[in-house]
Formats: C-alpha cells, sequence, structure tokens
C-alpha cells in the first residue's frame, strides 16, 4: 500500500467531522430503509430487477442496436461513444455548432467518468452544475465523494464557506437560506444556457426512451429551457421493455434515499417542443467505456446489474470511517472499486480493493442483486495475478501450502509465544495470518493443539452415527477448548467425532488476499483429508471456514479453471453444516437435550459475518442459548462486522481498531455479562479488544456454552 | 384509491383537495389566488397551461383576476407565483401524478413558479406503478412524460431535508370527482 494513500486514510480517520456525518447517516439510513421497505417483498423486487437487468447486459448490443432505431424514429440523434474521449469530442462538436456559450447539467455520474466539466471549460465553455450538491463539489473544486449524495463529506459549514466565496459575502450556514440561495443563483443560468447535459437513469430500448430520477427538479428544467439537450447514458443502463421500469422506479428511490419515489421522474422520449416555437435538438450518447467488455466477462457481467443508487455506500462499515475520497476514485465503495477497475483500469483499483473487509454487507441490500463482495474478491485476484503478492506475504503463503511446515511451525511458535501471553489472551494474531512485521511480538498459541488433545478424548465406544469435524487453524492451534466443547455436544448426542489429521487452512487467508492458488491447493489438500473417513456431516465451528468448504473451494476452482476438483468440491460441500445449525437440528429431533428451567441470565449476541449473510444461520444459535436458559438482550447493530476480516486487523488496523471501539461499545451498552458469537475469529477480536478494555464481559463461542447446558 | 393517493401525497409533502363538483373546485382556484395575491407584479402572476378545466367560461371568470397569464413565456413563468396545469393521472400507492407534458406550456408552469397547482380527475387515479404501466401504451408514449410526488426537494446539505431548489415549493393538488371532458 502507498504511503501517500495510507496518509490518507489516516486523514480521514482524524476528520470528526467526517465520521460524525457519516457516521450518523449509516445509522439513519438503515432505520429509514427497513422502514421504506416495510411493505414491500425485497427479494422478489430485486431478483425481478436482476433479471431484467442481466437480460439486458446479455443483451446488450441488441438492445443499444434496438434503442437507438426507436429514438432516433421519434426525432433524437442517438450516437455511441465507444471512449471517454469520443463522448468528449461529440459533446463539444454538438456544443459549437449551436454557438453554445452556457451549458446546464443535471447530476450525471457518467459525464464525471468522463471528466466531461474541465474539458469543456477549457475550451471557453461556462458549464454550471445544478444538482445542489455537484453544484456545491464543483465551487469546492473537488469530486464527489458519493454518487448519490455527492456533497455528504461536507457540513453546512463548509458550504457556507463555499457559498461565501462564490457570492463575495459573508453567509451564515443556515441551510434553507444556502438552498435559496442556489435556487436564485442557478436559475438565471437556466434561463440563458443553449446546452442542457443529464445523465440518464434508465434507457428503454422498446421506446428509445431516457428515464432521469430528480428531486430537485433540476433534471426538469436541464431537459426543457435550453435549445439542445445531450443525455449522456451508459450502455448498462438499457432496459429491453417499458414495464422494466417498474421495478427499478420501485427499488432505486426506497435504496438510494429511502423514498417512495423521487419528486420527479421525466421520460424523455424524442423531441419536444421548445418555447421559442421550435422543437429541440436532442442528442442521446450511449457510452461504452469498457461496458460492452464488462458484459463478455463471465463474473463482471453480473456488475452490469447495478442501478447506481448506492446503498453498497451506505451500509459500508470502511465507507463510514473514510468516505468516498479514500474509499473511490469517480465511483466511490464497493460497488465503485469494481466500476473503478474497468472504467479506470485495474492499476486504479489497486489500493482502494484493498480496504473491503469482506462483511457482505453491501451484498445483502444490493437491489441488483450482485454478489459485490465476490466481484471485489476478483479485482483483487486479477490485481495480485498481474502484480503478484508481496514477498513476505508469499513466503507465508508457500508455508501454508505445505502443512507438516506449517503446522510445525504454529507448534514452534506456541513455545515461543509463551512469554507474551497473559491469562489465555491472545493479543496478537496467528502469524501465518499476519505479515511479520517488525515489532509485533509473536501470537499466543495454545500450549497443545487440538490434533494432540483429540487423540486423548474418549469417545464413547460403538457409536453408529459419525461426523467430520474440520477445526480450522483457530481452533486447532489457539482454542483447542472449542472443539473439545463441539466433541462433548456430539457424543451427547450419540454421534462420533472425526478429526482426519492430513487437514490443513482453509485457505481463506490466502483467497481474501487474492493468492488465488494458495487457497486452490489448501482446497484440495482439506478435500482429500475430509473425504477419506465415512461420515455424515463434515461441521465446523467457524463460519469462514464453513463457507470455504461449501462454497469457496468451488468458486477458486471455477475462477482458476481448475475443473476436476469440482465434483468432490461438490460432494464435500453437500455435507458441510456450521456448529450451531446441527445442534439445534439435534435439540429439535430430541437426540439432544439442554438442562431444563434454568435461568443463566443475560447474553448479548454478536452476528460473524459469514455465518449471518453467507450461511443465513443467525437464528439457530440465539434459539440455542434461549433454550439453555439464557436471555438474549439484542445489541445495537448487531450484525455489524467487528473489524476482524481476518488479515485485514493486521493490514489495517487502523481501521480495525474504531470498527472494533464501537462493537465494544454496543455490546457493553446491553449490560449483558457474557457475548456470544460463532466464530473463533471474531472470539479473538472481541476478547482481545475485551481484554484491553477491561470490562470483564466474558467473550464466549456459542459450542462452549452450549456444552455446559447439555443435561446428562 | 382516493384517500391512499391523498395520504401518500401528503406524505410527499403535496397538498392534496377533493371536490365533487367542477363549480366546487373553481371556486377553489379562485380563492387561492386570492390568497396567495396574485397580481400583474412581478413575481405575482398566476401562468396557465391550456387545459380543459380552463374552458370558455371559467377562461372569462379568471381572466377578471390581474396577473393571469394564459399564453406562457419563460420570462413569465419565471415571474410568476402560480401556475396551474392539469394532470393525466396519479398512482395511489405513491402519491405520484402523471402527466403528458410534452406541451411546453404545461412544463413552464409546471417548473418555474413557486406553487404548482394541479388539477387531476378523481378518477384517473390507478393503483400503482405497474397499473399505470399496463394502461399507458408504451407506443404511444408522450415525448416528455413527467411524473411528480410532492415539491421539489433536496438533502444535500447534511442530509437536512430543505423543501423548494429549482422546482416548485408548494405542490397543491385539486382532485375534481366531475371534471367532464377529457384532459
Amino acid at each position: 500500500m502507498e504511503k501517500q494513500f495510507r496518509e490518507s486514510i489516516g486523514t480521514a480517520l482524524d476528520d470528526a467531522k467526517l465520521s460524525a456525518a457519516l457516521g450518523k447517516f449509516s445509522v439513519d439510513y438503515k432505520a429509514n430503509r427497513a422502514k421504506i421497505y416495510e411493505d414491500t417483498d425485497f427479494e422478489a423486487l430485486r431478483s425481478q430487477i436482476a433479471a431484467c437487468k442481466s437480460f439486458a447486459a446479455a443483451h446488450m448490443e441488441e438492445l443499444a442496436a434496438q434503442f437507438t432505431k426507436n429514438a432516433e424514429a421519434r426525432g433524437a440523434k442517438v450516437y455511441r461513444a465507444n471512449s471517454p474521449e469520443s463522448v468528449r469530442e461529440y459533446i463539444l462538436k454538438v456544443a459549437k455548432d449551436n454557438q453554445v456559450k452556457t451549458i446546464v447539467k443535471s447530476k450525471s455520474m457518467a459525464t464525471e467518468e468522463v471528466h466531461l466539466n474541465p474539458f469543456l471549460e477549457k475550451e471557453g465553455i461556462e458549464v454550471a452544475e445544478t444538482d445542489l450538491g455537484e453544484w456545491i463539489i464543483q465551487l469546492a473544486g473537488q469530486r464527489p465523494s458519493h454518487m448519490v449524495m455527492p456533497a455528504i463529506h461536507l457540513t453546512r459549514d463548509d458550504v457556507a464557506d463555499i457559498f461565501s466565496k462564490e457570492v463575495e459575502e459573508r453567509l451564515t450556514s443556515d441551510i434553507p437560506r444556502l438552498v435559496k440561495l442556489a435556487r436564485e443563483r442557478l436559475r438565471p443560468k437556466f434561463m440563458r444556457a443553449e446546452m442542457g447535459i443529464s445523465g440518464g437513469n434508465i434507457a428503454v430500448a422498446e421506446t428509445g426512451t431516457v428515464v432521469l430520477i430528480t428531486n430537485e427538479g433540476n433534471a426538469r428544467l436541464t431537459t426543457t429551457l435550453p435549445k439542445v439537450h445531450v443525455a449522456v447514458v451508459g450502455l448498462e443502463k438499457l432496459v429491453a421493455n417499458f414495464a422494466d421500469i417498474a421495478p427499478i422506479l420501485k427499488a432505486l428511490p426506497r435504496s438510494a434515499t429511502a423514498q417512495l419515489l423521487t419528486s420527479y421522474v421525466t421520460m424523455v422520449t424524442g423531441p419536444t417542443p421548445t418555447d421559442d416555437g421550435g422543437m429541440k435538438d436532442l442528442h442521446i450518447v450511449l457510452m461504452d467505456n469498457q461496458r460492452s467488455a464488462m458484459a463478455h466477462d463471465p463474473m463482471f457481467k453480473e456488475a452490469l446489474q447495478c442501478i447506481r443508487c448506492a446503498s453498497c455506500l451506505n451500509v459500508c462499515p470502511i465507507f463510514r470511517l473514510v468516505g468516498g475520497h479514500v474509499f473511490g476514485k469517480v465511483y466511490t465503495g464497493a460497488i465503485g472499486t469494481i466500476l473503478t477497475a474497468w472504467y479506470e483500469g485495474l492499476k486504479e483499483s489497486e489500493e482502494i480493493q484493498g480496504l473491503c473487509i469482506m462483511c457482505g454487507a453491501c451484498k445483502d441490500v444490493c437491489p441488483g442483486k450482485i454478489d459485490i463482495p465476490s466481484l471485489i474478491m476478483e479485482v483483487r485476484r486479477r490485481v495480485v495475478k498481474n502484480q503478484g503478492l508481496p514477498l513476505l506475504q508469499k513466503s507465508i503463503y508457500q508455508v501454508v501450502n505445505n502443512r507438516k511446515l506449517f503446522h510445525g511451525m504454529l507448534r514452534a511458535a506456541s513455545v515461543a509465544g509463551k512469554p507474551f501471553s497473559k491469562d489465555g489472551f491472545i493479543r496478537h494474531l496467528p502469524m501465518f495470518l499476519s505479515d511479520l512485521t517488525e515489532g509485533r511480538s509473536l501470537p499466543a498459541i495454545a500450549a497443545k493443539p487440538l490434533r494432540d488433545i483429540f487423540k486423548k478424548i474418549e469417545q464413547p465406544r460403538g457409536l453408529q452415527q459419525k461426523v467430520v469435524f474440520y477445526a480450522g487453524c483457530l481452533i486447532d492451534f489457539a482454542y483447542p477448548e472449542m472443539g473439545e466443547a463441539l466433541v462433548k455436544t456430539f457424543n451427547k448426542a450419540g454421534i462420533e467425532v472425526l478429526f482426519p489429521e492430513n487437514q490443513t487452512c482453509c485457505g481463506a487467508p490466502a483467497r481474501y488476499s487474492g493468492a488465488y492458488e494458495v487457497a486452490a491447493q489448501n482446497g484440495k489438500d482439506n478435500i482429500e483429508a475430509l473425504l477419506s473417513v465415512e461420515a455424515d456431516y463434515v461441521i465446523s465451528a467457524c463460519p469462514t471456514c464453513t463457507v470455504a468448504l461449501n462454497e469457496e473451494f468451488i468458486a477458486t476452482f471455477k475462477s482458476l479453471g481448475h475443473t476436476a476438483y469440482l465434483p468432490q468440491a461438490e460432494e464435500l460441500a453437500a455435507k458441510v453444516m456450521d456448529f450451531s445449525t446441527l445442534v439445534k437440528k439435534l435439540v429439535d429431533e430430541g437426540r439432544l437435550t439442554l438442562k431444563e428451567g434454568q435461568t443463566l441470565g443475560k447474553v448479548t449476541y454478536h452476528d460473524s459475518c459469514h455465518l449471518k449473510r453467507s450461511l443465513r444461520a443467525d437464528q439457530p444459535p440465539r434459539e440455542l442459548l434461549e433454550k439453555s436458559g439464557y436471555e438474549i438482550s439484542e445489541m445495537f447493530e448487531c450484525d455489524v462486522c467487528c473489524g476482524m476480516g481476518g488479515s485485514y486487523s493486521v493490514k489495517l488496523p487502523e481501521m480495525s481498531a474504531p470498527i472494533l471501539q464501537r462493537k465494544l461499545k454496543n455490546i457493553k451498552d446491553t449490560g449483558a455479562p457474557v457475548v456470544a458469537m460463532d466464530c473463533p475469529g471474531c472470539v479473538m477480536q472481541i476478547r482481545g479488544g475485551m481484554d484491553k478494555d477491561g470490562s470483564g464481559v466474558k467473550v464466549r463461542h456459542t459450542a462452549e456454552l452450549i456444552a455446559e447446558q447439555l443435561k446428562d | 384509491m382516493y384517500d391512499q393517493f391523498k395520504a401518500r401525497a401528503e406524505r410527499a409533502g403535496a397538498e392534496v383537495h377533493r371536490f365533487t363538483s367542477k363549480a366546487e373546485a373553481e371556486s377553489f382556484v379562485v380563492d387561492l389566488f386570492e390568497k396567495e395575491q396574485v397580481s400583474d407584479q412581478a413575481g405575482h402572476l398566476a401562468v396557465w397551461a391550456d387545459c380543459p378545466f380552463l374552458d370558455a367560461a371559467f377562461k372569462e371568470r379568471v381572466s377578471a383576476i390581474p396577473g393571469m397569464r394564459f399564453t406562457v413565456s419563460r420570462e413569465d413563468a419565471n415571474a410568476a407565483w402560480i401556475g396551474i396545469s392539469q394532470v393525466d393521472g396519479a398512482m395511489a400507492e405513491i402519491g405520484t401524478l402523471v402527466q403528458d407534458a410534452t406541451a411546453i406550456d404545461k412544463r413552464l408552469v409546471s417548473m418555474l413558479p413557486e406553487i404548482h397547482l394541479a388539477i387531476l380527475d378523481t378518477n384517473t387515479i390507478v393503483a400503482d406503478m405497474p397499473a399505470w404501466i399496463a394502461q399507458a401504451d408504451a407506443s404511444k408514449l408522450g415525448a416528455y412524460m413527467a411524473m411528480i410526488t410532492g415539491p421539489s426537494r433536496t438533502a444535500d446539505i447534511e442530509r437536512v431535508l430543505t423543501i423548494g431548489v429549482h422546482g416548485p415549493r408548494r405542490l397543491i393538488i385539486c382532485c375534481v370527482d366531475k371534471l367532464g371532458g377529457e384532459a
């Protein structure tokens, strides 16, 4: 990571105004979004959008041709522009042909993408952004930090300062007055502009219609008052049928600003009369700039389902810490990372992709049903493929791919690490996750790994059913007691637990660093080990490992084209289940009984990212805890990431720390003496935080809590 | 359907009134002009987009009020306090008006003045967007179809909702049950 980028993170984190604005927004947004979608079947709605947008992506050229034909039949001039340069040149030519001196613009990310304003200004044309946020940004000489709310990073005082300079008069930071000033200043520009430039939210092939969605009314003026209207529309905005606008118009305002509908929806189909008795000169620029290439990419075609609502920014725990000027380029946040890689080149997203902690919050709310984290992972993989891993990481992963050497080193670390561990608390990550940077003390590793302890556990003889236990590195080498609790629980249910010794790291750390070849080798080794014995289930008590076993081995093989391993990977995936889900099933079937009539007091539950958003298993642990006599006291933002993110907390400790602090506060605010969770990674992060915090809240894995409450 | 439309339009910041007869609606409009002090002075005009509601008799009646403009220039619309246009329908679920605003006067009067007074035939309210799309003929779409939900708004400064940026600060919807004629 470049020093300059690192510094920009630090500056943003230190910017109290920025974090206050974004922090409050992220809280308000979630509440408002939930409310506005109350009566809507969001899954059905987004499936509808995903279907119509993926169809459009698959038929991009046909729809572009159909759109062109229909828009031209209605009198529009349609220009296909493949590069940013051709967009700029075409608009300049239209401006020159019409002796344009002043242009008013309504909000358009497409024109931001091609850096249109400075180009036209250099040609001596006055360009006025008229969306309030865009105008503020233009006057401040900045770029939008958010695709829906471009000036979200600025306060009313900032805006008053910016406007004061413009009007050469000291203004107060009274928002209605600032807004009024914008109206008064921009109205004359509307009245005299010869050209209006807009974007387009939807382009309907069936009718040749450009749909514009706005709140302020500036797009209506932009498309009405000037003689010439140029709409710049990315090819991904195409939909086949007029009826396709319904689901998009339903989701976009709800997801973007928590409105049922924006104040205005404008549908332009061909030129309209102007107030001088003539007809509008309507130009529609269909912009490619890599969109057709994306449509041909088996993975990234999905990103064309984006409707630009920015909800992925709004729910992102990283975005709310640093904002879009750090996390993004023209397009910011999660989807911005993906779009930057394509529109501006892979190199441009090299640093910002590293900011994603892979918590999956964005995937849950995306109305285009885009698997955003997976696509960012793919960006990461391609970055690493092009540029290679940092040398140190490379050497670590070589070790990770050699199980015996890797486990030998972990055992060595257990001895070496002793002086640094205190009360069994882990203060540092196991070294295989860390960059092993200088000045970092060795991690605390359990004196005896689970694989050694396991051999000495006496399981009841003659148990008919068997499960394979996949421990994962953290339980194996740092928290063997969680594994012991798991064995005890299954034994009580009459199930024998098997522990194939050749199991090794699940590959998640390598995969999340973009080292797919390493992850693939981990996958192959584990498949061999875990399928070497007969069992009904493969159980894991680490959601990250569980997801690796049941989804990511397959995804990694597919990404790399290692199709030979797919059948076995699928065989394994079918057997994989997380601890709490299987235990809940056993309790429901009466094979496992919890002590009855207990009052164990309050517990709060932290949702681990993979358990909640990949495995969708947030309820079984809660039900088990309640059944055993705990009273669940839900914390605020229970399903927001704890900031661990595997190696993320080592690579970006300055980002991880405030996320953890927020989590600790939310836990403590419940007053519960115990916080439960299903992920040993989260335990490591949160227990470490609580240890330092000194608040005495106990941090436990659900498996440990349940094992204590089994009826004999 | 009307009740839902009214509730949702009001939630979006519109003012909604309902009248059984055209005569009652006409009186409401005339009263509004008086209340809003419409006059010949700049900034106080009322600009009309031609529409069935403005039939010969009513036009004659309002012509007596100073400040009426029936042929609309951008300058007049910009100097107007109230703009009046008739819309073609509405969607109850979201409190939204629909208007074929291809005619330039409809756009000028609904965009530039401080107040937009929209005349709506109560019978043209449909349930929701899909219902409107189903009845719209996609092959004959107006060149400038407008959906209007409440007044112009922004939240671009500190996300504080502020009404009236570039468009009308107030949207007054006058629903008429027995309007007669075609929009």
